[in-house]
């Protein structure tokens, strides 16, 4: 006899209206001609505030759901938040880079939907297969929305690396998850964390947790796993770009953190080791690479790199400082990266043609607004206080130098030095140079300049005030240890 | 008698090949076909530890890993139509726009 396996929506219910927007628009679009980009915004950025309201009972709840394929924890709760600000400031800025490139797609805000619904499964999921799906979901979703640009070659030819290269990540994947599965018998992290505990710890075992770790290592882009960012984020739609930085990476990291401080305790020793060196491999590429770029898309990919690297050495300090460190981290980073893509979009103009550090020059004349935006932004992404940036870096470091990671965080130091070059000549560029020739001012449309001061706004509170949100990344990692 | 090393060496062999094929061919859609002999070899790794441990656990996984994959390589697909109608040619070297 099967039994049924006992329906507990609320911790998938964010997600269903996420999915539920999505099929309005769907629908929707089909029968609108004019207008159909505001509408689809609309009706994402309802769904969005609706999922954001269910999100909430997952804040007090500690319980798995669908036969324990689905954690329900606080730890889903922050990240669903993270995820959902990146969907909606990404929608939001999304309309004005549609229209101006005259592509008229109510899909991409579908799309959109879909993977922050796949991240938010990849996010709660607490069985191996339940993270694969959500990876996927969004992999997928995220593969078309990168060649959405219809006259570009530059687009379709990011979207193709990104598949090759994403599809092999999750082969990976996968092939360490079918180790895992025939050392413990079973691919839940409760499951395998108690076959790890009873029992030795085997070499099949060993090999699957080094795949995993490198499937993970692909989709966070660590160096040298690396490889296919630069393209990737240069090609993509520029609004897309400032999600994938911050969504998946949210989303990936978050599974990351899951599997290996849930499951995969018992090697902690092992995994440590490899992180560290990776770790100190992507801050120094990162950075030294991000230096000599000229394209900002293209430094900023570099710039997304580097901050792998910093959210890694969250993940080795490990315990309740270094991963609240890590959830901190990556709400500092969502504000902080959309924000500053989000400008890139705004600049860059019809068919991304003014994407190159040099026509930045100037912008603190044109423009007085979005250059001090613009500025604060690229303190957040140096680390310089008061923003959220720096409380980022020092929570991550100093949990780092309580576990005795001196060197790693010397390092970490030094690298982020180096990051304070590049970051600083953008705002070189946009108050001390002046251009050939002037072009016109940028005009913000209502929802470009909402997803702006948003984010603003974000980064200077959270960097602030970062009391409360620490102390809600405290309270988020419990269900982990 | 086959025994569970005998697929475990063959979905090994499979992966290796997938994995070298990703790397050296040069036709996306041979790529993409290496990228389905990799997941396929994961499959028969599934089945054979599913087998072994008597679980169904590893044999769900594999319906669901095939559904993806299906659903990956039709857009990768798309995406090989794309650049086709822009290039002339789905060959790897043709993604070369972008270069650091």
């Amino acid at each position: 006899m099967i039994s049924l396996p006992e329906l507990t929506f609320v911790g998938i219910l964010p997600a269903l209206l996420l999915c539920a927007a999505g099929v309005v628009i769907l629908v929707v679009g089909w029968f609108l001609r004019r207008g159909v980009l505001v509408v689809s915004c609309a009706v994402g950025i309802v769904g969005i505030a609706a999922a954001l309201i269910a999100n909430n009972p997952l804040r007090f709840a500690n319980d798995s759901a669908f036969s324990n394929m689905l954690a329900v924890d606080a730890y889903s709760w922050f990240l669903n938040i993270v995820i959902l600000i990146a969907a909606g400031l990404t929608i939001l800025m999304s309309v004005r880079y549609l229209e101006d490139e005259g592509i008229a797609m109510y899909e991409y805000f579908v799309l959109v939907l879909f993977a922050a619904a796949g991240m938010m499964f990849m996010v709660g999921g607490d069985h191996i297969l339940m993270i694969y799906i959500g990876l996927e979901t969004l992999s997928i979703s995220i593969y078309i929305l990168a060649g959405g640009l219809p006259e570009s070659v530059k687009s379709k030819e990011a979207a193709m690396k990104y598949l090759i290269l994403g599809g092999f990540a999750s082969g990976m994947f996968l092939y360490g998850a079918a180790l895992l599965f025939g050392a413990a018998g079973t691919l839940s992290l409760t499951g395998l964390a108690k076959h790890f505990q009873a029992g030795q710890v085997g070499l099949l075992a060993k090999a699957g947790m080094g795949l995993i770790l490198v499937g993970f290592c692909f989709k966070v882009s660590a160096v040298p796993f690396h490889m296919w960012t630069p393209d990737v984020y240069d090609g993509a739609p520029t609004p897309l770009t400032a999600f994938m930085s911050v969504g998946v990476k949210a989303a990936a990291f978050a599974a990351f953190v899951r599997v290996f401080f849930e499951a995969l305790t018992q090697f902690q020793v092992d995994w440590t080791q490899i992180l560290w060196a990776l770790a100190v491999l992507t801050m120094i590429l990162g950075n030294v690479a991000a230096v000599v770029q000229e394209n900002i898309k293209r430094m900023l990919a570099y710039s997304s790199i580097a901050h792998a690297g910093y959210i890694l050495i969250g993940m080795i300090a490990g315990g309740k400082a270094g991963i609240s460190g890590v959830l901190y981290y990556l709400l500092a980073y969502t504000f902080t990266n959309l924000g500053a893509f989000g400008i890139v979009a705004l600049v860059g103009r019809k068919g991304e043609a003014r994407i190159m550090l040099k026509d930045y020059r100037g912008l603190g004349n044109s423009n007085p607004l979005l250059a001090v935006a613009m500025s604060i932004f690229m303190f957040s992404l140096a680390g310089i206080p008061p923003t959220a940036g720096f409380i980022g870096k020092f929570t991550i470091f100093s949990a780092a130098l309580a576990q005795g990671y001196i060197w790693l965080v010397i390092i970490a130091v030094l690298t982020s030095i180096v990051s304070v070059f590049y970051y600083f000549r953008v705002i070189m560029k946009m108050y001390m140079e002046t251009p050939e020739t002037q072009p016109a001012a940028l005009q913000l449309s209502p929802a470009t300049a909402a997803a702006l001061i948003i984010s603003t706004a974000g980064v200077l509170y959270i960097g602030i005030f970062p009391t409360t949100y620490l102390g809600l990344a405290l309270e988020s990692v419990k269900p982990l240890f | 008698m086959l025994t569970l090393d005998h697929y475990l060496v063959l979905s090994a062999i499979l992966f290796f090949l997938g994995a070298v094929g990703v790397m050296v061919r040069a036709q996306i859609i041979v790529v993409l076909m290496c990228l389905e002999l990799m997941l396929n070899a994961v499959n028969l790794a599934f089945v054979a530890f599913a087998r072994h441990l008597g679980s169904v656990e590893g044999q769900v996984i594999v319906l669901f890993v095939m559904v993806v994959a299906a659903a990956e390589v039709a857009v990768g697909l798309a995406i090989a139509v794309a650049i086709f109608r822009q290039k002339g040619a789905v060959g790897i070297d043709d993604l070369r726009v972008m270069k650091w």
